[in-house]
């Protein structure tokens, strides 16, 4: 699995959400250590192209082509409510053969809540702890779809801080947020830029 | 992966310790209670219907945690990270129906021996319920898991649940009770088979179902 290096490439890709073209003619590839910004509306389709990049939709048109294991970070953090947080995370870190999982919760600043039901939690404790998640998995290829919204401007300085550890130790992050980010020799696109041009889609 | 998976869910779903808590199972015993009173104390008349009351009720158990069966786990992205980590729907769906035969068919049978006391179904139509039973839960576990993935995405689910419960439940049915009113042990063959056929078809149809989800 680690002889070749990781990829995520997109070509020609265009996605819909129900009847409507969000965006056509998307190609881009990412090759180890880059990070890669999505900017756009709401609505304008971050979430449609993660969701396809991660090969949980289908595109309308073109292809998805990656090599590396892949990792996803969206609201849904897939943390069961009903647990308190240190489980719920556990049954994650476990599936993944996470490590170094005390120090994951310690960098987060989660070792003060493993004890609260993950319903209980607030917006940003909730995003911290679905990092938590994302750092025990320790895959190559990041997708991080709105990673700043809820947090604080010190967890959002972590999340940048994580984002440039994982690209330095050449990891791949595309990350779709409207928030800017700031990452060394970040590449990044406007999803509108290829919205179809008035065309009636 | 499957182990732990499966040990996660069966966290979620089994009385007691679970959200769902022992719901099924007291609202089967219920039915058997109130059932005498509903039709009167005749006795012939209960050794006739009391059978069948107990496989409806049963069905019912199954299919009351419906709701929070596969619905929740979506809204929750729990499919998707499966999926991301190379788990195929199918898999996450035949661990699913593990836990949720094992959180209610077991104590329902246990269940089954106060409830058959209750309607007075003694000796050898006793042993053909409970053998019945204990080949169809798993297929009425099968019926639960196919409804509740089917209609997890869907605004109006709880409706056509109904629906679709009844064409899947009534060849099960048919033959379960049919056992019983014939006190024909042969029948609970058809019982087994139809219940293999139900299990071997639910974690492809509800795989399918949670992959078909995620598109809209």
């Amino acid at each position: 699995m680690q002889a070749s290096p990781p990829f995520l490439a997109a070509d020609n890709l265009a996605c819909r959400r129900g009847e409507r073209l969000l965006f056509r003619r998307l190609s881009f590839r990412l090759e180890a250590g880059a990070a890669c910004h999505v900017t756009g509306a709401n609505g304008a389709g971050k979430t449609t192209l993660i969701r396809a990049l991660a090969g949980l939709t289908t595109p309308f048109a073109g292809e998805v082509r990656r090599e590396g294991s892949l990792a996803l970070l969206e609201e849904r953090t897939g943390l069961d409510p009903d647990l308190p947080l240190g489980r719920a995370l556990a049954f994650w870190f476990g599936l993944d053969g996470a490590a170094e999982s005390a120090a994951i919760m310690a960098r987060l600043r989660l070792d003060a809540l493993a004890e609260v039901p993950v319903r209980y939690l607030s917006t940003g404790q909730r995003k911290r702890a679905a990092l938590a998640r994302l750092l025990g998995q320790r895959a190559q290829v990041w997708l991080l779809d709105e990673p700043l919204s809820g947090l604080d401007t010190a967890s959002q300085g972590l999340v940048t801080d994580l984002v440039r550890k994982h690209c330095a130790g050449g990891g791949i992050a595309l990350i779709a947020s409207h928030q800017p980010l700031d990452v060394d020799s970040m590449t990044s696109f406007a999803i509108e830029d290829f919205a179809p041009a008035g065309e009636d889609a | 992966m499957i182990a732990a998976l499966l040990k996660r869910d069966l966290a979620q779903f089994f009385p007691f310790t679970g959200s769902g808590a022992a719901l099924p199972v007291v609202f089967f015993v219920a039915v058997a209670m109130l059932f005498p009173f509903a039709v009167g104390p005749d006795a012939n008349l209960m050794l006739k219907t009391g059978g069948g009351v107990v496989w409806i009720a049963a069905l019912l158990a199954a299919v009351l945690p419906l709701e929070r069966l596969v619905a929740r786990d979506i809204e929750l992205g729990f499919f998707d990270q499966l999926k991301l980590r190379g788990m195929a729907e199918e898999a996450m769906m035949a661990v699913r129906l593990i836990a949720h035969w094992l959180s209610f068919g077991p104590p329902l049978l246990l269940a089954t021996f106060p409830a058959a006391a209750l309607l007075k179904i003694e000796g050898a139509t006793f042993d053909i319920l409970l053998l019945g039973l204990l080949a169809g839960t798993p297929g009425l576990a099968a019926i639960g898991l196919m409804i509740a993935a089917l209609t997890a995405s869907l605004r109006a689910g709880a409706a056509l649940s109904g629906l679709l419960l009844i064409p899947l439940a009534l060849p099960i049915l048919i033959f379960g009770a049919g056992a019983l009113a014939r006190s024909d042990a042969a029948t609970l063959g058809f019982v087994a088979a139809i219940s293999l056929a139900l299990v071997a078809i639910a974690p492809f149809a509800a795989g399918a179902a949670i992959r078909a989800a995620r598109e809209n």
